[in-house]
């Protein structure tokens, strides 16, 4: 089947079984790696994308079921300012371990933080609880999440834990 | 880097321990593009741990334009090594970390030596090889300069990657020296000095992960974003019982679904960690090799396993268990007699389970197999082994294969096998196009090489002060043909081991055919939850504070029998002693239901003490509300931001082993698929935690182990000073601990 994709702000054309996931053509047919997959079945938050702006798991997401909406990855977050910001504060508390997760981490940071407000400490446990992290950077995600959504970030200077 | 030449060093036997003895192999040759290319022939340190020998080399490449190039020998897993090995090299040649890009080199132990993520071993190998390859770069660099001054090398310094004459306050960079110093001799490895400590400013300071800025881009880096022109994709399907094999496939079917190109039959070996019987399946796409692999009927023959079940070996453990043990490991004094004598006897049995790593990103490896050659790109930790095993099966020359590192969406020591290599090796050679092998999370779980589940029977003794006279430990194991399983082992110098008068170990082995090997910090990671927990009973049955009770057992200073250059008493009353400090061990009103544990393990040659505060809802339900952790690795934390958060991530392994997880076997096969089954720890339950070393006047040595082991013990420590229950059985069951 044939489908026209609006991902990251650009039209793909894909010819795809209608019952493929989102992720898969996103990794395989469009190339777009950034995407992961973790467990197939919506468990572990590896491959969170948004939607028109709302968070997916694409593992879930057959590519019938995209329709119109405006894909947003990894790769194209960073455009956005709360993107931006997310993976500044990634860089500055060095929250990477393997790196694997984090994709996926920051694609469910920046729908939480879209809203504009400084999500409170059980916000971001209820959010963020789908993305599993296998290598146990959940400390510096949670501080990283808190710094991107502060409005004076960006002008303020950084502190790494452990510096 | 074609034209680099490279020496080696002649045999093992002439590496002698201690690094920079002997003259040593140095060559030097300019650079394409015009540079000063360096390749050192180092002899390494001794490998405490086996006392065997490796040579090493590191690569710097410096550019006109002052950047310096250095290799990262070592794979990349998330254990940061990739940014560490290197700012050792770039501290002692003295330029400024902006100066330098790293490159991950192909897995070639021929030049590069132990390429291996594991055992926590880069940071002890490599501490001197790496500063001394540094240092000797910085001074030909500085002798270069001298001689286009005409003046004396001592009176020249360097900073920031420049050469300054201290007098005449000329100055000239590396990159305007690294030409004319790449024609110059070698110096003598030996005469180099090495920087004070003091003067350090990379080492001993915070460098974030040198590729993450690619990775919160969602860069393709890792082994699963591979992608070789003309690649197909590949799902390889074996029998849920370890060993079986293949009677007959519906591969008539299979091969009619959209998009396959191959589907068949693998023979295979019996060798659970090559090549096994199985069906491969190989598409366009790999949804679509994942969707035929759904319709894919086998009919198994599964072999001598099937019957084997994790309740069939606990009712032989505590058969054997209910016996003396079949082998001694350890005798002093008479344990027998004096629990006679005791004034108190603790008795208790511990278990704990077989775990898969489950590591985020599933096994995968893209290989391209053509003209008895094969090229593959893995996300290995331990790259040699797979490269026997792909030439072995393949049937054609280890000089024959190629491997590029990946970088590993983490790896816990699964990676240290290599039959997902030999996989993807054997796919392409009969797809005859490169392919890209991935297994899906259930393939992951059910054909993982397990932490194996032990058992231990325990008795203690204590005298009427409460002092610790006897301990005797039988350790329920498995093994095959008599020898112990891979990872299923115990040492025989654990402690309390030499501090108690009477003490005898043994153990027993159940035979089994479940694949074991090698999970983060193996051994360590089940057996600080026996010994560490058995001794909390032990200080609480003699009525003393289970902390202190440990520091006076510890007795005096000294270096015991142990791992590596052995177990040191001093670091490990430190460690504890700090611990007690930094947590107000003891300090601390708790609610009712709330309780704080300790715990400490000396492994892979690091000490950590860890105490956990935790609150046990009414229902069960264990809350961890802190971790406080005291490490001792050493003179230097050589990335302080790494190493918190590696901490971090053991600590919450730890947590996770002992909450969550358990692998269980059913009629031969693992029935857990995936992480509603088998969860690593979710963020709700991690706690914060606090991180504290101590600088201690030994070599540094590695932390992606240690803090692990003591992690479980003072969880379940603080469990019962919560609510008077003992766990004994991991994972922990809430049932028990309903108020
Ligand atoms: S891969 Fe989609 S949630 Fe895990
Ligand atoms: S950083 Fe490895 S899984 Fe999160």
């Amino acid at each position: 089947m044939r489908y026209t994709l609006h991902v990251n702000g650009r039209r793909h054309n894909v010819d795809v079984d209608s019952d493929t996931p989102l992720l898969w053509v996103l990794r395989d047919t469009i190339n777009l790696k950034g995407t992961k997959f973790g467990c197939g079945i919506g468990l572990c938050g590896a491959c969170t994308v948004h939607l028109d702006g709302a968070p997916a798991r694409a593992c879930l997401t057959a590519i019938s079921d995209v329709g119109n909406k405006a894909v947003t990855t990894i790769e194209g977050i960073g455009a956005t300012p709360i993107g931006a910001r997310l993976q500044k504060a990634w860089l500055d508390i060095d929250v990477v371990q393997c790196g694997y997760c984090q994709p996926g981490q920051i694609m469910s940071a920046a729908a939480l933080l879209a809203n504009g407000k400084t999500p409170s400490d059980g916000e971001i446990d209820a959010v963020m609880n789908g993305n599993i992290c296998r290598c146990g950077t959940y400390n510096r995600i949670r501080i990283a999440i808190k710094q991107a959504a502060q409005s004076d970030f960006g002008t303020a200077p950084n502190k790494r834990k452990g510096a | 880097m074609q034209d680099m030449h490279l020496s080696r060093t002649s045999s093992a036997a002439d590496a002698r321990p201690g690094g920079a003895s002997r003259r040593d192999f140095l060559k030097v040759s300019a650079a394409a593009g015009g540079g000063l290319l360096l390749s050192f022939e180092l002899p390494s340190i001794a490998n405490a741990a086996t006392g065997a020998h490796a040579t090493l080399n590191a690569y710097v490449r410096i550019a006109p334009d002052n950047t310096v190039t250095i290799t990262a020998k070592n794979p990349e897993i998330g254990q940061g090594v990739m940014t560490m090995l290197p700012m050792l090299i770039a501290e002692e040649l003295d330029v400024d970390w902006k100066q330098v890009r790293i490159e991950q080199a192909l897995a070639d132990h021929r030049v590069y030596g132990r390429q291996v993520a594991g055992g926590s071993m880069a940071t002890p190998l490599e501490w001197d090889p790496m500063r001394q390859a540094g240092a000797v770069a910085r001074a030909m660099l500085v002798n270069a300069a001298a001689r286009r001054w005409k003046v004396k090398a001592e009176d020249c310094v360097t900073a920031h990657g420049e050469v300054t004459h201290t007098a005449s306050g000329r100055k000239l960079t590396y990159g305007a020296l690294a030409a004319a110093a790449a024609k110059l001799p070698v110096p003598d490895l030996g005469s180099v000095k090495l920087k004070d400590p003091k003067d350090y400013t990379i080492i001993g300071h915070s460098v974030p992960g040198y590729e993450s800025p690619k990775l919160v881009k969602g860069e393709p880096l890792f082994g699963i974003d591979m992608v070789v022109p003309g690649m197909l994709y590949g799902v390889f399907t074996k029998c849920p019982v370890f060993g079986g094999s293949v009677v007959r496939a519906n591969l008539d079917v299979i091969r009619k679904l959209p998009g396959v190109r191959h589907a068949f039959v693998v023979e295979g070996g019996s060798d659970l960690a090559g090549l096994m019987p199985g069906v491969a399946i190989v598409a366009d796409s790999w949804w679509q090799a994942a969707k035929a692999q759904r319709q894919l009927e086998v009919k198994w023959d599964e072999g001598a396993t099937r019957e084997q079940s994790s309740e069939g070996f606990a009712r032989q453990a505590a058969a054997l268990g209910a016996k003396a043990p079949a082998h001694s490991l350890r005798h002093d004094g008479d344990a027998a007699a004096a629990l006679k004598g005791a004034a108190h006897v603790v008795e208790a049995s511990y278990h704990y389970p077989f775990l898969a790593h489950a590591p985020l990103e599933p096994m995968n490896c893209t290989a391209h197999a053509r003209g008895g050659k094969v090229e593959i790109w893995a996300p290995t930790q331990n790259p040699e082994p797979g490269r026997a095993l792909v030439a072995r099966t393949l049937g054609i020359d280890e000089r024959n294969v190629t491997i590029h590192f990946r970088r590993s969406g983490g790896g816990f020591g699964r990676r240290l096998m290599n039959d997902y290599m030999v996989e993807a090796a054997w796919l392409s050679e009969i797809a005859r196009a490169p392919v890209k092998l991935v297994w899906n999370r259930t393939d992951d779980i059910q054909h993982d090489f397990y932490r194996p589940a032990g058992w231990h029977f325990l008795k203690g003794g204590l005298d009427a002060s409460g002092k610790l006279i006897a301990w005797q430990q039988h350790f329920v194991s498995f093994g095959r043909n008599g020898q112990i399983a891979p990872s299923a082992g115990m040492e025989s110098t654990i402690f309390p081991a030499g501090r108690v008068a009477n003490l005898s170990m043994g153990y027993s082995l159940i035979p089994f055919g479940v694949p074991t090997g090698p999970l983060r910090a193996p051994g360590s990671n089940a057996l600080a939850f026996v010994f560490q927990s058995f001794l909390d009973e032990l200080a609480h049955a003699a009525g003393k504070d289970p902390l202190a009770f440990q520091i006076d057992l510890l007795g005096k200073d000294e270096v015991l029998p142990g791992r590596g250059p052995g177990f040191n008493t001093a670091r490990a009353r430190g460690v504890l002693e700090k611990v007690r400090e930094v947590s107000g061990w003891g300090g601390r009103r708790l609610p009712s239901r709330a309780g704080a544990g300790v715990a400490f393990y000396y492994s892979h040659l690091g000490y950590f003490a860890e105490v956990v505060e935790v609150a046990v809802a009414a229902d069960g339900q264990v809350k961890v509300n802190k971790v406080w952790a005291v490490g001792d690795i050493g003179s230097q934390v050589i990335n302080p931001t790494a190493a918190d958060n590696m901490v971090h991530g053991a600590i919450l392994d730890g947590l996770a082993e002992a909450l969550n997880q358990k692998i269980t076997i059913e009629n031969g096969h693992v029935v857990e698929s995936n992480f509603d089954t088998f969860s690593p720890l979710l963020l709700k339950q991690a706690p914060p935690i606090e991180v504290h070393f101590i600088k201690s006047n030994h070599s540094p040595t590695g932390l992606g182990e240690p803090p692990l082991p003591p992690a479980i013990p003072a969880l379940c420590n603080a469990i019962f000073a919560a609510t008077g229950k003992r766990i004994r059985t991991l994972p922990i069951d809430p049932a028990m601990l309903k108020a």
